[in-house]
């Protein structure tokens, strides 16, 4: 039993001290990634705030993970609700081909996308890099959808129909806020997922590099790697904090509706 | 034209016929049951009614107007769903405002129609409770209140009352027949609890394997069932098998075995029998009489209910006993038992 507890805090160790080097190094006094410390500083915070080329990068990533939150959760919806209310005959196996992408390895995917677009004539572009995140994420779209709309009937949505509201209303009044929880927290995981992405964004971005492939450029480069440190840790929080958002909402929404049935 | 008609429709899921052409005809102001075991079709028939589905063929006339491809929400019906349906999202009083918002009342003209129809179905002052907060029979009123707010032409109730408990559910009957006469609505009632439609409707059809076997109102139902599901289904009720010898102008002569040679009145013979058809002699249990003499059998088991007492009667040559319902239990063992002709019932054999 001892062991056990043992086993279980050796673990959690291993799985976050790691993290935990990011902050701690992020406001070290020193250009060198060694202990012991040498005192505490905010300077590569502060530049940080002066790197322009890194605020750029940064909005091409709010954009593609804005873009991808918002196209993979509207597909999602339609496709999760196509799951859930129709009789469809092939269900699981729509179901499988849209997951498949996540068994396939990223390399992979980013490497025949790019030969692809090149094909084609299109060119390398932050559109690209949302084309290749909306295969990653639709998945995880469509499992967080499915689940909510599992949570409640049919019945709710043909009584809107039976108390005359024709579907594009009942889907305002009835769908929508019920599914809300479900919208957000897919919205939340959708832009992480997205925000975090680094093969398909490398392969796919051209000239315009996202925040992963950025600090990826900067890891050339010894002494900006403090700074590549701080922004890590920037981002490490708000990926927490929105990971834990969504689960909150999430569980949330499903705690009002359990009394629908 | 009847007010709600329905022209042999029919019904598959890809399968054999779910409903199977079906006619009916319910009159305006009717309390009408479509009542049978589950998979007989009836819910899948409320809701070709309500728009749900569509039906293979066949057509819906409510009030004149062909409804056979009208989308639901366009229908002049509501209904009462069985899981009640009531929005999570919303109070008690945007359930029921809910199907009111074409009709764009002013403020205080809504909270006046809401309000008067809580105090119908006895909700007053509850209007701001939110749905997770209501009971049972709460939510059943919630879910009543709603459809009736639109004063439909037709209210359609799918099994209102089965996720009540046994006393809620007896006061919701009452209360339900008490809304309808004051209403003045068309309900159709789909059950499979016969005593809830034969307490509650004027008249019941009865379905079984998709068709209706027989449309009448209860007593007749009780009293004159068409066939052998129909009376097995209604209540309780003893066969056995006959022989028809002779039908005369007001009599029928069979041979029922055991029984003998028995005389009836020709009106409880079903339709369509002829001299020499093999049929099913019906009585039920109170109707069956100890005598002094008669057919002997053995008790077999005896429960007292109350006011009645229900006996198993064994019968030499019989594997089925035969149930009696009596005020008085004889004592002892040997009986003898009486069949009053009057009582007696003749129904197509079915093979």
């Amino acid at each position: 039993m001892k062991s056990l507890r043992l086993y279980a805090f050796a673990y959690l160790a291993f799985l976050y001290a790691p993290v935990l080097v990011l902050p701690i190094f992020s406001f070290n006094n020193s250009e060198f990634i060694a202990f012991p410390l040498s005192g505490f500083t905010i300077r590569w915070y502060e530049g940080l705030v002066a790197d322009t080329a890194m605020q750029h990068a940064l909005g091409n990533s709010l954009k593609v993970g804005l873009a991808t939150a918002l196209l993979s959760t509207m597909l999602g919806l339609a496709a999760a609700r196509a799951v859930t209310r129709y009789r469809m005959k092939a269900a699981s196996v729509a179901l499988g081909f849209i997951s498949l992408p996540l068994f396939i390895p990223d390399i992979v995917l980013a490497l025949s996308l790019m030969l692809l677009l090149g094909a084609g004539g299109l060119p390398l572009s932050l559109a690209a890099v949302v084309l290749g995140h909306l295969l990653i994420c639709v998945p995880f779209a469509l499992t967080v959808l499915i689940a909510r709309f599992e949570g409640f009937g049919r019945d709710l949505e043909e009584a809107s129909a039976d108390l005359g509201e024709d579907p594009w209303m009942t889907f305002w009044r009835v769908t929508f806020p019920l599914m809300l929880p479900g919208i957000v927290a897919s919205l939340l995981l959708t832009f992480i997922t997205s925000f975090d992405e680094f093969l398909l964004a490398f392969f796919l971005s051209g000239t315009e590099a996202t925040l992963p492939v950025y600090i990826w450029g900067q890891l050339r480069f010894p002494e900006r790697l403090p700074m590549v440190l701080a922004l890590g840790s920037v981002i490490l929080t708000v990926s927490v904090a929105l990971v834990v958002l969504a689960e909150h909402v999430r569980n949330l929404g499903a705690q009002k509706t359990m009394v629908g049935a | 034209m009847s007010f709600l008609a329905i022209r042999a429709v029919s019904k598959s899921f890809g399968g054999p016929p779910v409903v199977d052409t079906v006619s009916l005809d319910v009159d305006r102001g009717e309390f009408f049951a479509l009542l049978g075991p589950s998979g007989c079709g009836k819910t899948t028939l409320l809701r070709m009614i309500a728009g749900f589905e569509a039906p293979d063929s066949g057509a819906i006339v409510i009030d004149g107007e062909t409804m056979t491809r009208v989308p639901p929400h366009l229908r002049p019906t509501n209904m009462v769903f069985q899981s009640y349906a009531i929005f999570p999202h919303l109070n008690v009083f945007d359930n029921i405002a809910y199907g009111l918002r074409k009709l764009k009342l002013p403020k205080a003209e809504l909270r006046s129609k809401v309000e008067a129809m809580l105090a119908t179905v006895r909700l007053e002052g509850l209007e701001s409770r939110a749905a997770n907060q209501l009971s049972g029979g709460q939510r059943q009123r919630v879910a009543l209140a709603r459809a009736l707010v639109r004063e439909p032409k037709l209210l359609l109730l799918d099994e209102p009352l089965g996720a009540l408990d046994k006393r809620l559910r007896e006061a919701m009957q009452v209360e339900l027949r008490a809304i309808q006469r004051k209403v003045g609505v068309t309900f159709l009632l789909v059950t499979h609890d016969q005593e809830e439609a034969l307490s509650l409707s004027d008249r019941v059809a009865v379905m079984g394997h998709g068709k209706v076997l027989q449309v009448a109102p209860p007593r007749t139902l009780y009293e004159r069932p068409n066939c052998r599901e129909v009376a097995d289904f209604i209540g309780e009720i003893n066969f056995f098998h006959a022989t028809v010898r002779e039908i005369a102008d007001d009599r029928v002569t069979v041979n029922a075995g055991i029984m003998g040679i028995v005389t009836f009145p020709r009106a409880n013979l079903a339709d369509g029998i002829k001299k020499g058809d093999h049929i099913l002699l019906a009585i039920r249990p109170e109707h069956v009489a100890f005598a002094d003499t008669g057919m002997a059998g053995e008790l077999s088991a005896a429960t007292f209910l109350g006011e009645r007492n229900h006996l198993q009667v064994r019968i030499a040559g019989r594997s089925e006993p035969i149930a009696v319902s009596a005020a008085n239990a004889p004592a002892g063992q040997t009986v003898h038992l009486s069949f009053p002709p009057q009582f007696l019932i003749g129904l197509p054999s079915g093979d």
